[in-house]
């Protein structure tokens, strides 16, 4: 009887005092993706593929692609941007990011070099003085007839969005991982070692479907695909 | 962690700094600084947490703890540990990423396009 009555307790208001509930392993969450279900039919070709991911080290994409006969570069562009190495002041005397410099660092690859390029939300995070000096080398490093992938938030989502790292799980599915703030001591290209914040990042702005448009015009074609947890997901293709 | 006490691991502790062109035929642990180039043909290589390699690297198998900043070419395996910090291609039969390791470069399995394409 009193083994009911603690199971009940238990029920009601979690764990019987004494015993401290074991924590819980947060799972991650996922979503499906219309813009990675459409690139995934360019990996299932045979044809051995180059392929940029720009979010933090993921070995589940890293995995995913070599798994599959595909070269991956990975570079984490969020962090790199947190370099303090690169505040610089405009002519204004407004603090900027110095986009010369992080392109001299960053980015280094062949021209048309790529056949797929995963963004994720770097766009939504990045600094605005290096969005478009970036989707610029990114235009540059693609192939012609390569793809690009990007979410962008839409107007819905409130400032403190969190910003997520996505992991491919299968050719629709991404698994989120919330990005969680710590600093970490890195070497910079000129060998000076940098105290670089490389997780935790605030949502910059909202792009509106022009402003994408606008961010994409040197592209051939662009498609938006609109889901419902306020994340919309471009495809483009150079 | 440690370097693990045998008797054929080559160590370089962690104040020592070296700078030139190391080869060997023995496993090498390494947790100073070196700078140049790391030649271990049939052997591995190992940077502890405070290792600083600058250097290109070839050996049978690598394993990550420290920074490398240099192209790693392996013949068997290459492991980055979750401190790992590397800057650089590899180049393997088979890679080990923790989570927490940070890559800046590229990953190429070697073989693994002519596997898949055979699938």
């Amino acid at each position: 009887m009193a083994s009911v009555t603690q199971n009940a307790m238990k029920l009601f208001r979690g764990s019987s005092s004494g015993s401290p509930a074991e924590p819980q392993i947060p799972q991650k969450p996922t979503r499906r993706s219309s813009g990675l279900s459409e690139l995934a039919r360019v990996w299932a070709s045979e044809t051995p593929l180059c392929v940029l991911d720009l979010g933090s080290t993921s070995p589940t994409n890293i995995t995913f692609f070599t798994e599959r006969g595909h070269k991956i570069y990975s570079e984490d562009l969020l962090s790199a941007s947190t370099e303090p190495g690169l505040v610089t002041k405009d002519e204004q005397g407004t603090v900027v990011l110095d986009s010369h410099k992080f392109l001299a660092e960053n980015l280094l690859y062949p021209a048309a070099h790529f056949d797929v390029i995963l963004c994720w939300n770097l766009a939504d995070y990045l600094d605005e003085s290096l969005v478009r000096p970036v989707m610029g080398r990114l235009w540059s490093v693609l192939k012609p007839g390569g793809m690009l992938l990007a979410f962008f938030h839409t107007k819905d989502a409130g400032p403190d969005s969190p910003c997520c790292r996505f992991h491919i799980v299968d050719k629709d599915t991404l698994e989120m991982q919330r990005i969680v703030m710590r600093r970490e001591g890195r070497q910079g290209a000129a060998g000076a070692t940098h105290s670089a914040v490389v997780d935790g990042f605030r949502l910059q702005r909202v792009f509106n479907n022009r402003h994408i448009e606008s961010l994409f015009r040197d592209f051939a074609s662009i498609k938006f695909f609109l889901a419902r947890d306020n994340v919309r997901e471009v495809l483009v293709v150079r | 962690m440690s370097a693990p006490l045998t008797a054929d691991l080559a160590q370089i502790g962690k104040s020592v700094v070296i700078k030139g062109e190391l080869s060997g035929s023995e496993d090498l642990y390494v947790d100073g600084q070196v700078e140049g180039s790391i030649t271990l043909k049939s052997y591995s290589l190992t940077v502890g947490p405070n290792g600083e390699v600058k250097a290109s690297v070839e050996a049978k198998g690598i394993i990550v703890q420290g920074k490398l900043e240099g192209n790693v070419q392996a013949t068997d395996c290459v492991e980055l540990r979750k401190s790992a910090v590397v800057t650089g291609d590899i180049t393997t039969q088979r890679i080990s990423i923790e989570e927490g390791a940070y890559l800046k470069g590229k990953i190429d399995i070697a073989g693994k396009a002519e596997q898949a394409a055979g699938n």
